[in-house]
């Protein structure tokens, strides 16, 4: 579980880092009258971060959580002894391509949306789509090299590791784009860049950025290369 | 809205912005698939009830094969084991989180922080829909071939998912983990909306020092709840992989009835830390709430305010910070690495001094108080009474040696009813007689409600303060009969059967709560818009019950703490949160 | 003012019911009364606090009830008062974790003259493993559990040979000889627990768990399951007889080795049947 309570650690940091600004401190008995200075999240010198955004925060430190508790299972179980790795097939560095286009794309579409120019922000949520979709299929082709050669669910643990995390990060994926695509929607619905599609296309690109970097820590767990990062760490600390 | 009382701080409420609200155009958007937070509240509580009655059914019947083995026929060990399972399930997710988070939550949490809902509506909506499926999910697997599962609320691997526990190789397990993985889904889609209420939704003026500890406890539980519940969904979500697709997560080599499984290598103690990681912490999803509530019950009805605010908020914040690193002491004996005993039994510890330090402010609260006896009264005092009993037996089993003659005997059982099922319990039950009248607009019934309170408050204290005597003796849990041993004394029998009785008094009494709840409805003493002459703001509604979107035209702005009960040189007991003004003799009261 | 009577009668109740109640521990048998000393310091110490509280609630509920023509004080909060209170608080508890750690520290802690035991688990039924002349316990895997073999000795191991095997009987320890237990299941979890040893630990398939302890006394023994194990958990039972040196010699001088077992076999594969149900 320490990759779970580094995780908690993080967002401890994150919340203490956040309360510190909120008065915690103060005596409230002591301050009648409408409440001023930096504790109040109102205040009209400090433009109010949209419930969206906090919503998708939040929302991300489930989904990393989930993620982390995958992980923390995956290097629990990595010490047995009957354990032997899955070969990381090669189409899974093209879908890390494919994956890191995609997020260029929702970058891209959230530039075009603050500039207000909505054929260039239609095409790239196109785009990202169409990249997402390229992601997701190329990872059930990856599945059936896999399984092509040889390499069953059931099989053995890092197998069955390897479908159960690349299967619920691909779920993920395929939310997202559901988000994404009732936000392709409001472009055409819409005659100008709205406010509201503005923070739509905003929080998917957030999403994104955010899954790929999910994908990129499971990448390198996949492919060993968390086993020899710890393996350092430990080497610089002793 | 605001009285003028002079004070020159007065400002325009128009600074917040409006959120923008769903409006229902029908009777089925309105009542049914209703988007407004009170509604969903009232929905959760009532489905969070109705099968809690569930739950309680159960556990009479348990407690009668316990008392008299063997009387009911029906009740083989396997549906034994099946209704321990269900009942614990039930009680634990589907009652006590659903209602505190989803109930409690909804209905308080925009009304106590000045909002107009919650800020995601529709997914508020969702989250009581999902939580419904995951009830009905739950239901089927009692009409499912096989029955519910029977491997104890813990699902532990292996034997979850095999053929000599019912529901293992049938369908009751996996509709357990598919019901609990809905219910995680829904709660998240909820949570969020609690945790981003609280967060953004606040009105003018309250800041989160201002906020009424029940708003504290519930937002902290449900981040918390937040963090927690994905340790469930994984452990879920592998069980299944484990039983349905034959994967080896949590299952090693196994020669059942002298067969060898097609698993190997899997590790029963991993879904142990995955479920504790969750189960520890849910215990306090549960506790916090409650400690929120007891203390805004015991402050309103002391007229008094709550001693030490502040500590009271820090102790919430550390307790629920805390709660995530203290997991494995649910796992002593469990096999796992024995120096791990160290370091949780030390952090389980640790955890007894901030909630300690919150039952002194809870009775330093009544000292110098002004106290009304109310049924929310009473139910606050039942509950600092149970709570310390079932804290103070959980230094037992936090601390792990003591634990290792314990563990898994009936003293485990009663240490966990009292402190996080009797005590929440009667929270919630205090909770109820306090805020049914903003609800409904009526008083409950006061003499029911007496009658209520003491037969619940003293036939649960009788049913498991015993109860630690029986695991003291050496009585296992989840036992059906404890059956010939040589250090079981015959009179443990005539107590099982004192303790049964007991039960099933304190059940009956709960029939009599919900007539309460109904006939007070109609019959009930027209309460008025503040009926405790609280100060919080959802007794500050223009309507009681409160109309869609809370407050009228204007948002209320508040100028105050929770507590201003009793300030020296006021006029009234009580200044409401969002009522301006200063009183000159408070600088000396401070 | 029913409520400050019930208050009082609460903590008094409570209290005589601890001192009279005939309701306590089975007498020990091992040496772990350290676990029961640590266990009456807390009940000590907790049963202090709980009366207090109580004791504490009930006053103010009777001194501070409602009265129309006074108003509560003032006092949002008062630093040292809670400080005390935290750092007592700390202290109560200290005194309870200091000796639990340290008597874990001896639970955990197997004296290096221990004597290796098995016990294994499997639905619903106890097996015992004794190292025989050798002193060393074959190996073991759940893999090589056969008909012929439930307990999964390996046939290869020279070691396993002599260990002496008991299927469903009883088992013999000798009075003041510490033992090291080792725990395995073939299944699911098991609980190998003895009230009158105290200590008592989870069996996993899979892994191998362990306690020790220290026999004090002679006497015969209930074994039970404590952690669920299926539908039979409750009927999972077994005797732990706790002999003299020269009874437990003649006990184990009759006892078959795995070897004598296996070789017996032949004669008797047809009841080879699962065990249970």
């Amino acid at each position: 579980m320490s990759a779970m309570l580094l995780f908690l650690c993080v967002i401890a940091a994150i919340a203490l880092w956040w309360s510190a600004g909120q008065g915690l401190l103060s005596k409230p008995w002591l301050e009648v009258g409408i409440a001023s200075g930096p504790r109040d999240a109102h205040d009209a010198d400090r433009p109010k971060l949209p419930a969206q955004k906090v919503g998708l925060g939040v929302f991300l430190a489930v989904v990393g959580a989930l993620f982390t508790l995958f992980i923390s299972a995956y290097l629990m179980r990595v010490n047995t002894q009957d354990w032997w790795a899955t070969p990381v097939p090669r189409l899974l560095y093209v879908n890390t391509a494919i994956l890191f286009a995609s997020s260029l794309c929702l970058h891209w579409a959230k530039v075009e949306a603050v500039r207000g120019r909505r054929e260039q922000l239609r095409t790239a949520m196109l785009a990202g789509l169409m990249t997402a979709l390229a992601f997701v299929t190329g990872q059930v082709f990856a599945w059936r090299q896999l399984v092509a050669a040889g390499y069953l669910l059931a099989d053995d643990a890092a197998t069955s590791f390897f479908y159960v995390i690349t299967g619920m990060h691909g779920l993920h994926i395929l939310g997202g784009m559901v988000a994404l695509a009732r936000a392709a929607r409001l472009v055409r619905t819409e005659a100008i860049v709205t406010p509201r599609l503005r923070l739509s296309v905003e929080l998917c690109a957030t999403y994104w950025h955010f899954m790929l970097a999910v994908w990129l820590v499971l990448l390198a767990l996949f492919a060993g290369w968390a086993g020899s990062f710890v393996a350092f760490c430990r080497q610089l600390i002793t | 809205m605001v009285e003028a009382s002079g004070a020159g701080d007065i400002i325009p409420p128009a600074a917040v912005e409006d959120v923008e609200l769903y409006h229902p155009h029908s009777w089925w958007t309105r009542y049914v698939f209703s988007q407004d937070a009170k509604v969903i509240a009232i929905q959760y509580s009532c489905t969070a009830i109705a099968i809690g009655m569930v739950a309680l059914v159960l556990s009479w019947l348990m407690r009668i094969q316990l008392a008299f083995p063997g009387a009911l026929t029906f009740l083989d060990a396997e549906r034994y084991y099946q209704f321990i399972t269900m009942h614990g399930m039930i009680m634990v997710i589907y009652l006590l989180t659903a209602l505190f988070l989803g109930g409690f939550g909804n209905y308080l949490i925009p009304l106590m922080v000045g909002a107009r809902d919650m800020v995601f509506p529709y997914a508020n909506m969702l989250s009581y829909w999902l939580y419904l499926l995951a009830v009905a999910v739950l239901v089927a697997s009692f009409f499912a071939s096989g029955g519910p599962t029977g491997a104890g609320w813990t699902l532990y691997p292996p034997q979850a998912i095999l053929s000599n526990t019912p529901g293992g190789q049938d369908w009751g397990i996996v509709l357990m983990l598919v019901s609990l993985i809905i219910f995680i889904i829904g709660f998240t889609m909820g949570g969020l909306n609690y945790a981003v209420t609280v967060l953004q939704g606040r009105t003018r003026g309250m800041t989160l020092m201002r906020m009424p500890l029940t708003v504290w406890g519930i937002f902290t539980a449900t981040v918390m709840a937040l963090l927690a519940f994905p340790a469930l969904f994984v452990a879920c979500v592998m069980m299944l992989f484990d039983r349905l697709a034959g994967t080896s997560f949590f299952m090693p080599a196994i020669v059942e009835m002298g067969e060898q499984l097609q698993h190997g290598g899997g590790s029963p103690i991993l879904f142990q830390h995955l479920f504790w990681f969750f189960g520890h912490p849910e215990v306090y999803i549960v506790a916090l709430p409650a400690f929120g509530i007891v203390s805004d019950l015991i402050s309103t009805h002391a007229r008094k305010n709550i001693f030490g605010y502040r500590m009271m908020v820090w102790a919430i914040v550390i307790i629920g910070a805390l709660s995530f690193v203290v997991w494995a002491h649910h796992m002593y004996v469990s096999g796992m690495n024995p120096y791990f005993g160290f370091f949780f039994a030390t952090t389980t510890l640790i955890i007894a001094v901030p909630t300690a330090l919150k039952v002194y402010n809870w009775t330093l609260t009544l000292w110098r108080g002004n106290i009304h006896l109310t049924l929310p009264m009473l139910f606050a005092l039942a509950f600092i009474v149970t709570f310390v009993n079932g804290g103070l037996t959980g230094l037992f089993l936090g601390n792990v040696v003591v634990d290792v003659p314990l563990s898994d005997t009936m003293f485990v059982v009663a240490h966990f009813h009292m402190v996080m099922g009797v005590a929440p319990i009667l929270v919630i039950f205090g909770a109820i007689y306090h805020w049914y009248p903003k609800i409904t607009g009526r008083m409950l019934n006061e003499g029911m409600g007496q009658l209520h309170f003491w037969i619940t408050f003293l036939g649960a204290y009788l049913i498991f303060f015993p109860m630690h005597y029986v695991g003291l003796v050496g009585v296992p849990r989840r036992y059906n009969e404890i059956g010939e041993t040589s250090f079981v004394p015959a009179s443990v029998h005539d107590l099982n059967i004192f303790i049964t009785i007991m039960a099933l008094v304190v059940g009956a009494a709960q029939i009599l709560f919900l007539f309460n709840l109904a006939w007070s409805l109609r019959h009930g003493r027209e309460a008025g818009g503040n009926p405790w002459r609280a100060t919080t703001l959802e007794w500050q509604t223009p309507q009681t019950p409160p109309a869609h979107g809370n407050w009228g035209k204007d948002l209320p702005v508040v100028y105050r703490w929770a507590y201003d009960y009793s300030v020296p040189g006021a006029p009234e007991d009580f200044i409401p949160q969002n009522q301006p003004g200063t009183y000159p003799t408070r600088e000396a009261g401070a | 003012m029913a409520v400050v009577l019930v208050l009082v009668a609460i903590a008094v109740g409570s209290v005589l019911f601890h001192l009279l109640s005939p309701w306590w521990w089975t007498p020990i048998a091992s040496n772990w009364s350290y676990i029961d000393h640590t266990l009456v310091i807390t009940f000590w110490i907790t049963g202090a606090v709980f009366v207090a509280v109580v004791l504490f609630v009930a006053y103010c509920v009777w001194r501070f009830r409602h009265d129309p023509g006074r108003r509560a004080a003032y006092e949002p909060e008062n630093r040292r008062l809670e400080s005390g209170l935290a750092v007592g608080t700390a202290i109560g508890v200290f005194a309870m974790l200091a000796p639990g750690l340290f008597v874990w520290h001896q639970f955990i802690t197997v004296p290096s003259e221990a004597a290796e035991i098995e016990i294994v688990g499997q639905q619903w039924l106890w097996s015992f493993r004794l190292p025989g002349a050798d002193g060393k316990l074959g190996r073991a895997e759940t893999r090589d559990v056969a008909p012929d073999n439930s307990l999964g000795i390996d046939k290869a191991d020279a070691d396993a040979l002599d260990d002496v095997v008991i299927e469903g009987g009883e088992l013999h320890l000798p009075v003041g000889k510490p033992v090291k237990v080792l725990l395995r299941s073939i299944d699911v979890l098991h609980d190998f627990y003895v009230p009158e040893f105290r200590a008592k630990m989870d069996m996993i398939p899979g892994m191998v768990t362990y306690f020790w302890l220290t026999p004090t006394r002679t006497g015969t023994f209930d074994i039970l399951c404590a952690e669920l194990c299926g539908v039979g958990h409750s009927q999972m039972r077994g005797m732990v007889v706790v002999d003299s040196e020269a009874d437990y010699q003649t006990w184990l001088a009759e006892q078959a080795t795995f070897e004598q077992l296996q070789a017996a076999l032949p004669a008797a594969t047809t009841v080879a049947e699962a065990p249970g149900r």
